[in-house]
């Protein structure tokens, strides 16, 4: 636990003291690098095809992801699966519905569990850590106070591994997207926390906050004005790599059997986990799901790590 | 009474567990209106520490501050800068304080244009909003010598060259007319050309406004530039305190005397030595056990341990001309000296006798900023970035 903290501490200093060595916009040169970056090409073209999938998928899908089709006679020890063919793609599952329907359906609730979940993490985590940061920079002994409480309540969260958290909140709350949403975004808490205090600690040491308080700028003005557009960089690109790991989270979630009981919305997550009793006869079943999470998660990682590169003093020419 | 007048200053950092460092233990001097006043020591004798101090920024926690300064105000009140409220002082900075920091890179938001920042000030202080503020802040990057200020607010820290950032800290700084400006190394971090160019701004603006000025130095050169009086500080404690010419031409102090002999010349023989002060700055000297610069002099006597030494008015020396030593050195500036190239009044002259006139333009490194006659030269507009 510690090393994790100090590990996310040390990613938001690092971050941060580059930027203030460099300088300049930041945002404008980080678009420019990730323009000519092959791995943010790729992943942000990952990421627009999931999105549109995401979008569109109900439309296109060819059938109805929870009518079921007649599979042929049922015979002792024969194969009943259906596999690949002409008018199913990727051929049915077990309850004889169609695959490629399920998939497209599905990756819209794998896109709003991911999304809604981060959004969630990021808000109230960065409101805990930018509350926690301000107040232990400018809020003399009772801010220190205040910081002290907020971030042994964020140890106390990471200290917990987080698919445990996870579970017992999904096992308090009950089975439901919205559970699995939820646990998965309080995992996410106390990392934006951590990262963006970190971050502006580092900044509130700068020498442009020095200058604005020797020239008698407001205490809030200088935290919302100079300290926290400084710090956002490492919280961008923890989001993009939250995003990866939130649907991965999710997916686990339903696997254990915690996500969607609702049959009329297929999500790959719960796929994989029905998939899993008929693996020795019928293997693609849980091999088109877990693709597709992992296709998901490599493009919303690789945007991030290229994000993060395109941050990166030290990969700078 | 003086603009400023700082008594016995002292500043003690240290904690639970820790031991504790004087950085500054007892510093006197005072500032009139319109005059620069310099501070001069090597690195670690208490300057940015002290104008930290003078300004409130230093960190609450674990120091412990001591002595007087006492302000007077535009409205005539004379106030304790040391022990004015948290908020009545961040009313005062800006208004009335003002401060120019060593590096202008870091010293403004690389994120935001220049000229959110500069508005910033002008919306704080004086209510400036919208159309009126952006004029106001153009109107100021032009006074500091920024051309085409209107552009230039939309500009980013980086897309401006050394001397422009250092211009825009600068402007943000006068942007209310302070009373006091305290600038801490203000050329460190330029080029030799630019320095000379930042140095004349900050002398146009002292003799406009009547700005008092506060120059923190290690650069001998800006002080022979810039300073009317001097204060040479060493471990925390003002060691020798003059007006410029005296100090120049006869530094007193061993110390004084060790910093204006060790400048290289430029005209020096080829492979001639240096002439450091040996030795380096120690801070577990106390000065209860006697002089701190004693394991350092050259001119050491047993008397020097004899307790601290006292501030006094040199015998023979100009008015003024104070000296915080048993001993001082009566022989005149080192030969290396040549930052006061035109001793300009006969007493000085022969006092000065083993000044080399001809060794004038004798420049060192050391004196990047500039004689009094160089700053002048230096007035054109920089290439932009």
């Amino acid at each position: 636990m510690t090393t994790k903290t100090a590990k996310i501490d040390r990613l938001a200093e690092l971050t941060a003291r580059r930027e203030t060595a460099t300088g300049g916009s930041l945002w404008a040169e980080a678009l420019r690098r990730l323009r000519s970056s092959k791995m943010a090409m790729i992943g942000g073209g990952i990421m627009a095809v999931f999105v549109i999938i995401a979008i569109v998928g109900p439309w296109i899908a060819p059938y109805d992801p929870t009518a079921q089709t007649w599979r042929g006679e049922v015979r002792v020890n024969a194969a009943v699966f259906v596999g690949p063919r002409g008018d199913n793609w990727l051929g049915l599952d077990h309850l004889g519905r169609d695959e490629l329907s399920r998939m497209l359906v599905g990756a819209r609730q794998t896109l709003l569990v991911g999304v809604v979940s981060t959004v969630l993490g990021l808000t109230i985590g960065a409101l805990i850590g930018g509350v926690a940061g301000a107040a232990l920079s400018f809020g003399g002994a009772a801010g220190r106070r205040l910081d002290t409480v907020l971030m042994r309540f964020i140890d106390m969260m990471l200290a917990m591994p987080s698919l445990l958290l996870a579970v017992s909140i999904a096992a308090v709350m009950g089975q439901s997207l919205t559970t699995v949403m939820i646990a998965v975004g309080v995992v996410q808490i106390p990392i934006f926390a951590r990262l963006l205090r970190g971050s502006m600690l580092a900044q509130a040491g700068a020498d442009y906050v020095l200058a604005a308080r020797a020239l008698g700028v407001r205490r809030r003005r200088i935290v919302l004005g100079h300290v926290l557009p400084n710090s956002l960089g490492p919280v961008i690109v923890q989001t993009t790599l939250a995003l990866a790991t939130a649907i991965i989270e999710a997916a686990a979630l339903s696997y254990l059997g915690l996500g969607n009981p609702d049959a009329s919305q297929p999500e790959w997550g719960v796929m994989l986990a029905q998939a899993q009793r008929f693996f020795d006869q019928a293997p693609m079943m849980a091999v088109y799901p877990a693709l597709g999470i992992i296709i998901t998660a490599l493009g919303f990682t690789l945007l991030g790590e290229a994000m993060r590169e395109a941050l990166d003093p030290k990969l700078r020419s | 009474m003086s603009l400023l007048s700082v008594d016995e200053l002292a500043v003690t950092f240290g904690g639970r567990g820790m031991r504790e460092v004087n950085a500054v233990s007892g510093v006197s001097f005072s500032v009139d209106e319109g005059q620069v006043v310099g501070l001069v020591g090597e690195s670690g004798c208490g300057k940015s520490v002290t104008s930290l101090a003078l300004m409130g920024l230093l960190p609450n926690k674990g120091v412990r501050v001591g002595g007087r300064a006492m302000f007077r105000t535009g409205r005539g009140e004379t106030v304790d800068l040391l022990t004015l409220g948290r908020s009545a002082l961040r009313d005062l900075r800006g208004t009335q304080l003002a401060m120019i920091f060593q590096d202008p890179l870091s010293s403004l938001n690389p994120v935001v244009p220049i000229g959110v920042q500069v508005t910033e000030i002008l919306t704080r202080h004086r209510g400036l909003r919208g159309q009126a503020a952006r004029k106001e802040a153009a109107h100021l990057l032009d006074r500091v010598g920024i051309p085409d200020p209107t552009r230039r607010l939309k500009e980013y820290p980086h897309q401006l060259s050394g001397g422009m950032r250092q211009r825009a800290l600068i402007a943000m700084a006068v942007a209310c007319a302070p009373r006091l400006l305290i600038a801490d190394e203000p050329t460190t971090a330029l080029d030799v050309t630019i320095q000379a160019q930042i140095l004349e701004l900050l002398k146009e603006l002292v003799d406009d406004q009547g700005t008092a000025l506060l120059m923190i130095t290690h650069d001998l050169g800006v002080v022979a530039g810039m300073c009317d009086t001097v204060n040479v500080l060493y471990a925390g404690k003002v060691v020798e305190a003059a007006g410029r010419r005296p100090l120049f031409a006869a530094p007193a102090h061993p110390y004084a005397h060790g910093l204006l002999g060790s400048i290289p010349r430029l005209d020096a023989p080829r492979g001639e030595r240096l002439n450091p002060i040996r030795g380096s700055i120690n801070d577990t000297i106390a000065w209860q056990d006697g002089c701190a610069f004693a394991p350092r002099c050259d001119f050491y006597v047993d008397e020097c341990l004899r307790g601290t030494p006292q501030l006094a008015a040199l015998p023979r020396g100009a008015d003024g001309h104070d000296v915080r030593c048993v001993n001082p050195v009566m022989t005149g500036p080192p030969e290396t000296t040549t930052l006061l190239d035109k001793p300009t009044t006969p007493e000085e002259t022969a006092s000065g006798g083993d000044d080399d006139p001809d060794g004038g333009d004798g420049e060192g490194p050391a004196a990047g900023g500039g004689t009094d006659e160089d700053t002048g030269t230096g007035s054109g507009t920089e290439a932009s970035a």
